[in-house]
């Protein structure tokens, strides 16, 4: 055995491997320098990622996190004051209210923009032709809609003697302009990102092409209604689409950004009703410089979102049913 | 349902009226409704970009009396108007510089992430498992929590108002959700392709750049769309990192138009943001079905 094998794997796996001196065991030889030349050539290829993982990502992080605990203002040096930042955070107002407003947006967008979403993907799964065509028009808006043109369109449909007041107007609701009124500003934020439903539209898509049609039939035949079928069948298979969307929508809504900023001109107006998380972060360290508040906020924000992802997970098991283990 | 259509169509064919030609079924009723519900949701849903695109040819003093689509008095003023540029500095300029931004973080993103992604797929050595692991973490990460820091560095190496800090990063396979679609691709491919270069004394480099890169040219090509659209998009870093107008890309651009004339000029600030979408949307046209494929099957956001 210890002849004819190692014999085989040196041919193959070792261009050097004919050199090798018969003294040595041949085996235990290749072996080490095939380990030797897969660890090179893999942190060779991975060089890049490490780099940038380590000095873009974790060493930042950590960085992040010290300064969290400190007064910075990028001209003076750190300054240590332990947990003075986060105790701040409680007692300022203004970061409660874009705490507030951000929730608002997650609590409220999110699952409009999902149900949305599977609506009209259910819409689309109904017959095939011309789904195409639809499929592309409705995902047009999720490509497109964090730019800064969107956002400067959003702007003006929504403003005073915008499309959008006067179509309201014409229907006898006169409300005037969204975007500087303290009610419907928000409100008008969670359009843009419900407008925006056409990415999870495809994922739910693609989901609901897997439902097999037997357990609609099945359900047919046992007189089961649409909304029936829909509690029992569809929502059960498509569990495992929900939960992805579920995560990468509410991870996505809290960092919403540059619409935000765009449309209230970087105030965050009006009444703070766009001061959403990220704006208020980015007004601290940058405008104002103190890098050091704004950096206990940022780590505020992946302390949240960490335990949300996590509570997402556990939960996850008591409703999302994989393919395979429902049986 | 499909018991009903059943007996329904055979007592459509009446003798007597229209032998030939039978009234619509039950189904063909229910296409019927269905395209016309899609279609009047797809006025809902493209209304906003049709109204940007026909807004570009009103006369400035039509914008708070015309809401309509169509133009009282078309005209190219604004595009005439918008191409002189801003601050002294004319568009085509931050059209270049978007273009040279987008399409140097594009190349690099392409390099760096399919490295990174062979190595994961496909080399096993030490510490693979952990790494892969701390990519999957950094697809979910706030990445607020690393732009001060980032700041700082790029700071102290005295590249604000250089586009290294937009196009460094992406040289280092910064954006996860590329090498994680790459990864994916890459397990999709039978081992024994690769192997079979392996065995006939190619060595991982060779195997990377003649068998895999041909091999996942799919994947190559949603992550160019993807990574070109959103670099185009991007409003945050050039904010943080660009100062002088001559280098603007042209979301920044726009909010020069935004704030300086959006009450004056608001002809040109809507033109110059249908000229920052042109790219994109010509990108979609011609890509939408790699697109939608793209997010189908990888998950990817817009």
């Amino acid at each position: 055995m210890t002849s004819t094998v190692p014999r085989a794997a040196e041919a193959t796996e070792s261009r050097g491997g004919d050199n090798a001196p018969a003294t040595r065991s041949p085996r235990h030889e290749t072996q080490r320098s095939r380990h030797w030349r897969e660890n090179l050539a893999g942190y060779g290829f991975l060089t890049p990622w490490l780099v940038g993982f380590f000095g873009l990502t974790l060493i930042p992080m950590v960085y992040s996190l010290y300064l969290s605990f400190t007064s910075y203002n990028i001209f003076s040096p750190p300054e240590w004051i332990g947990f003075d930042n986060y105790i701040r955070m409680f007692e300022d107002p203004v970061y409660l209210n874009s705490v507030k407003i951000t929730a608002i947006y997650v609590l409220v967008g999110v699952p409009i923009k999902l149900a949305a979403a599977l609506g009209v993907a259910m819409l689309l799964n109904y017959r095939d032709r011309g789904a195409g065509f639809f499929r592309s028009s409705f995902y047009a808006p999720s490509l497109i809609g964090a730019s800064v043109s969107v956002a400067i369109v959003w702007r003006a449909m929504f403003s005073t003697d915008g499309p959008v007041d006067d179509t309201l107007s014409f229907f006898g609701l006169e409300i005037g302009g969204w975007v500087g009124n303290v009610a419907l500003v928000l409100p008008m934020m969670i359009l843009l990102a419900v407008w925006q439903f056409g990415a999870p539209m495809v994922i739910f898509l693609a989901g609901l092409k897997q439902v097999p049609r037997e357990l609609y039939e099945a359900a047919d035949m046992d007189g089961a209604g649409p909304i029936r079928k829909f509690k029992s069948i569809t929502l059960p298979m498509l569990s495992a689409v929900v939960f992805f969307n579920l995560l990468l929508e509410i991870i996505g809504a809290f960092q919403v950004f540059s619409s935000a900023y765009i449309i209230s001109n970087g105030s965050g107006g009006p009444a703070g009703m766009t001061n959403f998380y990220t704006v208020y972060l980015y007004k601290r360290a940058f405008t104002d410089g103190q890098m050091g508040y704004a950096s206990a906020m940022a780590w505020a924000l992946v302390i949240v979102v960490a335990i949300l992802a996590f509570v997402l997970f556990r939960t996850s098991k008591m409703w999302v049913h994989y393919q395979g283990d429902s049986k | 349902m499909s018991t009903l259509r059943e007996i329904r169509t055979p007592v459509e064919p009446t003798p007597g009226r229209r032998a030939d030609k039978p009234r619509f079924t039950r189904k063909q009723i229910n296409t019927a409704i269905w395209f016309v519900v899609l279609m009047a949701f797809t006025a809902i849903v493209l209304y906003p970009l049709l109204w940007l695109l026909m807004s570009t040819f009103k006369d400035n003093s039509e914008f708070g009396q015309n809401q309509g689509l169509v133009p009282n008095d078309p005209t190219l003023d604004n595009y005439v108007k918008v191409f002189e540029g801003i601050a002294g500095v004319p568009m085509w300029r931050f059209f270049t510089n978007s273009a040279i931004i987008a399409i140097a973080a594009t190349f690099g993103t392409l390099l760096s992430s399919s490295m990174a992604a062979y190595a994961f797929a496909r080399i096993r050595f030490r510490g693979v498992g952990i790494f892969f692991a701390a990519m999957i973490g950094t697809l979910l990460l706030p990445f607020h929590v690393v732009i001060i820091p980032q700041y700082i560095m790029f700071n102290n190496l005295g590249m604000i108002d250089t586009y290294w800090p937009l196009i460094l990063p992406k040289f280092l396979a910064t954006e996860a959700f590329f090498v994680f679609l790459m990864v994916q691709f890459m397990r999709g491919i039978p081992r024994e392709m690769d192997e079979a270069a392996r065995v006939d004394g190619a060595g991982h480099v060779r195997t990377f750049t003649s068998i895999m890169l041909p091999l996942i040219q799919p994947a190559l090509v949603t992550s160019a769309i993807f990574s070109f659209i959103w670099t185009w998009n991007d409003f945050l870093a050039p904010l943080m990192y660009i100062t002088s107008p001559e280098k603007y890309p042209l979301p920044i651009a726009l909010r020069l138009y935004n704030d300086q004339t959006s009450t004056s000029d608001y002809g040109a600030t809507v033109t110059a943001s249908f000229i920052a979408l042109i790219p994109i949307l010509l990108f979609f046209l011609v890509f939408q079905r790699f697109l939608v494929a793209g997010v189908a099957t990888q998950g990817l956001k817009g």
